[in-house]
């Protein structure tokens, strides 16, 4: 800390030093002091867009966002006094307000929840709550600061849903225009494919000539799903399928290309049901591509193999693992006996983890006594 | 990677997949890379946009990357030696090399100016068709950057010229002082998920796990020791492309494929075929009843990624866990159980708790990887060389020295393809990739939606010689070379070059490797998947 009070900033009546160019929000949230956001996306410059983040500043004529004010020396800021409660209120009220927000927050005055409740569900053609509930940053943020809407109409739907891809759901009538998957878009992936279109009330998220997603220059990588705080952008497999209190997520690498995206695997019922990458490690920091994404049907595919198979002349026939190790084991040593171990040759692969390409390694030298081991790398 | 083995003395990514945030210049070729390697592309583009880093992109082909590129130079197929001799040629002629560097950490600098010394940028346009002025431009722009990261991948490695591709790129990296710096560095990005790992753990004819050579008696001796045997076999064994045609000739018998398809991956597919139709024995673990597996003896089902524990190592070599979320479907069990299984009925006992145990024993005998440990990597993964335990890994290789004390370089000359258009096969047909599936497709063809958007094999050529052969976009065409012949759907598209036609590989059904040549770069045994001599008609 700076001994003449340089760099320092009072947060909350306590000082905390900061690098310059810093803003109020990155001071606050490298000391664990809570400033809620809703727009902000770690990576890509801020916006301002929802002004959740508003906090006091002392000496200033209005609320500040933290995440565009940079921190200066000897100011005092305050981040939860009551004008700034007031505030992210209102703003919140408002966003809770404008679309199909079907949680059970969400309580619309007189003509009571049903009526909302039926013409969601008439445009959702589902019978349930809003697909995120559980999981949803607005969810959250209107129980903190018990907001609930209850001044105003439901909002019409200007937009029909996008279904029109194997991936991605567009749910307008509950985006709150954050612009974060715009932000993920162009400033993350750089797939500059969403951008805001139309104005005012109408304001839009769209691709290039408000196209659908399948027809732009969209390459399906959801950094948008992930970044979305609400449930306007949904993985379309996981709609209404997936609850996340239902799931329990398993970190791992992605089996696809040679970056190794850390990812959690979502599992309900035994099954992997969603994928999200990993915010906090490298090299991915949250990114992914639609392979390591979307692509995990396979694993749960009827087409795997279940059991062992042995070749009967022409046709391959079921086993077990018995008949077939067996099988194995006798193929090659009788193999071995008459022509040397180097007649036969292990596949390796970059498929398979080091484990077990170490033991396949072991297996062709110390057990069967051969150098022939390659995997097909080159290839 | 035995270019960069010669040059450095270690075959690996040089630099972490982060130091593309410090490069002031990145070079790209041979790499479709936001196809391929999206997310690292991803670090690319945002370098370029919001960091003002320059692009250059060598590709014949217009990917999406070279649409950020500063500049972009299209080769004609198979020249890579030709245009990187060409701007080291411009580099040192103009003095712009990084002399200090050279003098204190590098051998044979003047026999590569002798070599370079022909490769003037009129000659190169003669030989790749990039016009000279935009040759010497990149060369100044890489010349200017510090640091500046070079990023490869297939399209220079799988050519019969393919080692000398790249030791000519660290040469050009090395020529400007780029090895051995944060930002910079001579990065091949590996396309399988765990390619790395697998040649770390000895998965290659003449090492064992850390590139220990089987050749060497006292490393020999060692191995031995370890895994309780008294002799280990002392001939380094056969390369995967010298097995298949083996299995023809007959002196290879039996083959074990794990995890691999090569009835599609391999070139000259129907000459591979038929080589394996002559084995007496195949074993095939998979986790599908592939193209490969269908012609097996004997077929053991296996476990995929989420239902196992293990590591991968990847392209930067970060030492990465891999966790068992679901369990194998059916009968089906991983493959570390069944490997030991097998091995303890061919009379040598492999017995371990799990993983880990395995981990702990490699790691014991694997000098690289020593240091490293389950509990060290729980969070977050390693890049090797870790040799202790305090070690914090290594994201940037050769800092102050090489593997091998000075680096080398190599003076070489250019060779072209081995198969060059004539009036027969008149266009030159390159392979590769496409975002939407992986490798030969037996994972994500499973996929509705990725099927959705790549349902099918096809054809890019270039809008004046589809007119010249009276093809339009969607017609059915047949592609035929020296060895084989496909059908596949028509894409017009200025995407690839006059002369020249593009074929994704994934498909089985229209492989394109039923059209490539098998023909070997002599010293890394790849094949040249990426140039060969083709003709086209509609489909009758
Ligand atoms: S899926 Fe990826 S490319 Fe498509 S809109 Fe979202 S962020 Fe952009
Ligand atoms: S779609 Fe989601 S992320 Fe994008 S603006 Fe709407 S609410 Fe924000
Ligand atoms: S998510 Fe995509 S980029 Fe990342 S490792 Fe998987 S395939 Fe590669």
């Amino acid at each position: 800390m700076g001994e003449d009070g340089q760099n320092v900033i009072i947060i909350n009546g306590n000082p905390y030093a900061f690098e310059p160019g810093e803003t109020i929000l990155e001071v606050a949230r490298r000391h664990d002091i809570d400033i809620p956001t809703l727009c902000h996306l770690k990576g890509a410059p801020p916006t301002g867009a929802c002004r959740v983040c508003v906090v006091e500043v002392e000496g200033a004529a209005s609320l500040m966002a933290s995440c565009a004010t940079p921190a200066g020396s000897g100011m005092a800021v305050h981040t939860e006094t009551p004008k700034v409660v007031a505030a992210r209120r209102q703003v919140l009220d408002l966003m809770l307000a404008s679309g199909n927000h079907n949680c059970t927050i969400r309580q619309p005055d007189e003509a009571d929840w049903t009526a909302q409740q039926l013409k969601v569900m008439q445009e959702d053609q589902a019978e349930e709550l809003c697909p995120v509930w559980g999981d949803c940053r607005l969810q959250e943020l209107a129980f903190r600061y018990q907001v609930t809407a209850k001044r105003y109409d439901p909002a019409k739907t200007l937009y029909p849903q996008e279904l029109a891809n194997p991936f991605i759901v567009r749910d307008f009538s509950r985006c709150i225009r954050c612009g974060r998957c715009i932000q993920a878009c162009n400033e993350v992936q750089v797939n500059n494919a969403i951008n805001f279109g139309f104005r005012g009330a109408a304001l839009k998220i769209v691709a290039a000539g408000d196209r659908p997603l399948r027809n732009s220059d969209c390459v399906f990588c959801g950094e948008c799903v992930q970044a979305c705080p609400v449930g306007a952008l949904v993985e379309k497999d996981t709609r209404y399928r997936v609850r996340p209190w239902e799931t329990t997520r398993t970190r791992t690498t992605c089996s696809y290309c040679g970056v190794g995206c850390q990812l959690d695997l979502h599992v309900a019922d035994g099954r992997v049901v969603r994928v999200t990458g990993a915010e906090d490690v490298a090299p991915n920091y949250g990114s992914l591509c639609v392979k390591g994404r979307f692509g995990y049907d396979f694993i749960h595919s009827p087409e795997r193999l279940t059991t062992p198979l042995v070749r009967d002349g022409n046709h391959l026939r079921e086993a077990t693992w018995d008949e077939a190790l067996d099988r194995v084991a006798t193929g090659f040593k009788a193999i071995r006996e008459r022509d040397g171990a180097d007649a036969i040759g292990v596949l390796c692969s970059a498929r398979i983890t080091n484990e077990e390409n170490y033991l396949l390694n072991k297996l062709a030298r110390a057990a069967l006594g051969t150098n022939n081991i390659d995997h097909c790398a080159r290839l | 990677m035995a270019g960069l083995a010669a040059t450095y003395g270690s075959g690996s990514m040089t630099n972490a997949i982060s130091c593309i945030e410090k490069a002031d210049v990145i070079l790209i070729t041979g790499s479709n890379t936001t196809e391929n390697h999206p997310v690292i592309s991803a670090y690319v583009k945002r370098a370029v946009t919001r960091r003002g880093a320059r692009l250059i992109v060598v590709d014949p082909r217009r990917t999406k990357i070279s649409e950020f590129a500063q500049i972009h130079l299209r080769q004609n197929l198979g020249t890579d030696v030709a245009w990187i001799n060409g701007m080291m040629h411009v580099i040192i002629q103009e003095g712009l090399y990084d002399k200090p560097y050279v003098e204190s950490r590098t051998v044979g600098f003047e026999e590569l100016k002798r070599m370079v010394a022909k490769f003037t940028p009129d000659f190169v346009e003669s030989i790749t068709g990039i016009p000279g002025d935009q040759l010497a431009a990149a060369a100044r722009l890489y010349a200017s950057g510090k640091p500046a990261s070079i990023l490869y991948c297939m399209g220079i490695t799988q050519h019969t010229t393919g080692t000398d591709n790249v030791k000519a790129l660290a040469a050009l990296a090395m020529l400007c002082g780029n090895v051995g710096v944060v930002g910079g560095g001579v990065n091949p990005l590996r396309g399988q998920n765990n390619v790395q790992g697998a040649c770390d753990m000895g998965g290659l004819p003449d090492v064992y796990s850390g590139y220990q050579k089987v050749a060497d008696p006292a490393l020999r001796a060692k191995m031995a020791k370890a895994w309780g045997v008294a002799a280990l076999p002392e001939k380094p064994g056969l390369k995967v492309t010298e097995m298949i045609p083996k299995a023809e000739s007959g002196e290879i018998k039996a083959l074990y494929v794990v995890g691999e398809n090569p009835l599609v991956s391999d070139p000259d597919l129907n000459h591979a075929e038929h080589c394996f139709q002559h084995l007496e024995f195949l074993v095939v673990q998979d986790i599908f009843l592939t193209e490969t597996a269908r012609n097996a003896h004997v077929v053991l089902p296996s476990a995929c990624f989420a239902e196992k524990e293990g590591t991968f190592t990847n392209t930067e070599r970060r030492v990465q866990r891999v966790r068992k979320a679901v369990a194998p479907p059916g009968d089906a069990r991983d493959d570390l159980s069944i490997i030991c299984d097998l091995s303890t009925r061919l009379g040598y006992p492999m017995r371990y708790e799990g993983a880990e145990a395995v981990f702990a024993e490699m790691a014991s005998v694997t000098p690289s990887y020593a240091g490293l440990s389950y509990a060290r990597i729980e969070k977050e993964g390693i890049p090797w060389p870790c040799p202790v335990p305090d070690h914090p890994g290594t994201p940037v290789l050769h800092m102050g020295s090489f593997s091998h004390g000075k680096g080398i370089f190599f003076a070489i000359d250019y060779i072209p393809p081995a198969e060059t258009v004539d009036d027969d096969y008149p266009l030159y047909l390159t392979t590769g990739r496409v975002l939407y599936h992986y490798h030969t497709g037996t994972m994500t063809m499973k996929s509705e939606g990725l099927m959705d958007r790549a349902p099918e094999c096809f054809v890019e050529i270039h809008p004046s010689d589809a007119k010249n052969l009276g093809v339009a976009e969607g017609t059915r065409v047949t592609v035929t070379s020296r060895r084989g012949s496909i059908e596949a759907v028509a894409r017009v598209s200025p995407r690839v070059r006059p002369g020249m036609i593009f074929i994704p590989f994934h498909y089985a059904q229209a492989a394109a490797n039923r059209l490539t040549n098998a023909r070997l770069d002599p010293i890394s045994g790849i094949p040249e998947f990426k140039v060969c001599a083709v003709k086209l008609a509609k489909a009758a």
